[in-house]
């Protein structure tokens, strides 16, 4: 008998984005290489002050972090879009939502993952103080998947044009600046031996929201680049 | 094999505007279970913007396309699932293997009895199962995409220029799948600016100009 079988198309697709990665190895090293240079640099601008550099410390990794996140956004959508699988993956009769689901998923376990991994180590250069790296994390684990989520539908909607990075930061910073307020302001509260805990909840109410809220117009916006 | 109850495509005063200029317009046809309809027409005559409409990526700007009776986006997923599509793109990933494309055939639809390794047999590329796509000739990538077909069980062939890239063996192997396909009452709407030898089928021809 033939089969239709959903959780399969799903396993199958994150399957086959994670096989993708690993086949294009730079490609997927590109983002965290970004972050970590990026973090690295900051301090041969602002000298070795030590009480400013722990004082920018969360800034500095939340915004490394974000960018690192939006260089990457382009690759969820855009060799599927140049190969013809994009157009298969929408004639599919799965939801399009769940295998959109599926591949920001992939991208955030191959982006937002190594970004958490690489992020205490840059925290330790600024001398973050112990005390606050929880709190780092937690909020990187949280907020780096609000930016996949978020970011998939920006480029979802620009997947078809051209240059369309230009109008794909237009469109995803003004949505992610909540999500950098939120998460270094935790940090920070942290740091000042505050609780975070108003603002860890804000962000995983934004991640709840974002996971429920951003396949749908992503699979809409890619019909629309499709058509 | 499955056999398939008696089902057609209709397309009732279909009209595609692309910008200002008009593709086509007031377009009547229908195919019916073991029929092919092979579309002809010069470059630009709208031939893939129709394909495309009848796959339901594309909207048409006036009328309807119904499957069985009822509007296909109407029909919405369980239109898809009896629906295959290959268009100028192949979509085949080129980092992975021709046995690890095939692998994916799941993601895009319900997956036939055939097993992956008669299907790649079928299409002469079981020596490259294991090559990575990339390594694979334009043909070799059609005939691949062919075999996506094979395995997705679907009624519906939708078919733009498919012989694009392929030689004359390839060819010949491709009006067998199409004849072979209708026999068992599936429909096949092709695009194709070659001569196709498809005698002992029931074929329909569309040319416009």
């Amino acid at each position: 008998m033939s089969k239709l079988s959903l959780s399969k198309a799903f396993t199958t697709l994150l399957q086959r984005d994670l096989l993708l990665v690993m086949r294009r190895r730079s490609e997927a090293i590109n983002p965290v290489l970004f972050f970590i240079i990026v973090a690295s640099l900051f301090p041969f601008g602002t000298g070795s002050d030590n009480e400013l550099l722990q004082k920018i410390a969360p800034g500095i990794v939340w915004v490394g972090a974000l960018l690192a996140t939006m260089l990457s956004l382009d690759a969820i959508f855009r060799s599927d879009f140049e190969d013809g699988s994009l157009e298969q993956l929408m004639l599919s009769p799965h939801p399009a939502s769940v295998l959109v689901l599926a591949k920001v998923i992939a991208h955030w376990l191959v982006t937002g993952l190594p970004l958490l991994i690489a992020a205490p180590f840059m925290a330790l250069l600024y001398g973050l103080p112990s005390e606050a790296m929880p709190t780092l994390m937690i909020s990187l684990l949280i907020g780096t998947p609000i930016l996949s989520l978020v970011g998939s539908v920006g480029v979802a909607l620009t997947v078809a044009l051209r240059h369309g990075g230009v109008i794909l930061s237009l469109l995803v910073l003004p949505l992610y600046v909540p999500v950098l307020i939120f998460g270094s302001g935790a940090v920070e509260l942290a740091v000042d031996g505050f609780s975070p805990a108003a603002n860890i909840y804000m962000l995983s109410a934004i991640l709840a929201l974002s996971l429920v809220l951003t396949p749908w117009p992503a699979a809409a916006a890619l019909r629309l680049s499709l058509s | 094999m499955t056999q398939y109850a008696d089902i057609s495509l209709q397309a009732d005063s279909l009209s595609c505007i692309r910008d200002t200029n008009i593709l086509f317009e007031n377009l009547n046809f229908s195919v019916s279970a073991g029929e092919i309809l092979v579309i002809e027409g010069r470059n630009g005559c709208g031939k893939t913007s129709l394909l495309r409409i009848l796959s339901g990526i594309r909207q048409q700007d006036d009328g309807r396309v119904s499957w069985g009776g009822e509007d296909i986006q109407k029909l919405g997923a369980s239109y898809r699932e009896d629906m295959a599509y290959l268009g100028h793109l192949d979509g085949i990933k080129h980092e992975l293997s021709s046995l690890e494309n095939l692998e994916l055939v799941s993601i895009y639809g319900k997956v036939s009895e055939d097993s992956i390794d008669d299907a790649l047999e079928t299409i002469g590329l079981s020596e490259k199962a294991e090559l990575k796509a990339a390594n694979l000739s334009a043909g070799q990538k059609r005939r691949l995409a062919l075999a996506r077909l094979l395995l997705t069980d679907c009624r519906l062939w939708l078919l733009d220029e498919p012989l694009t890239a392929l030689d004359k063996a390839g060819i010949a192997l491709f009006e067998e799948l199409v004849k072979k396909h209708v026999a068992e009452g599936g429909i096949v709407v092709l695009s194709s600016h070659h001569e196709l030898k498809l005698e002992g089928a029931n074929t329909k021809r569309m040319s416009w100009s």
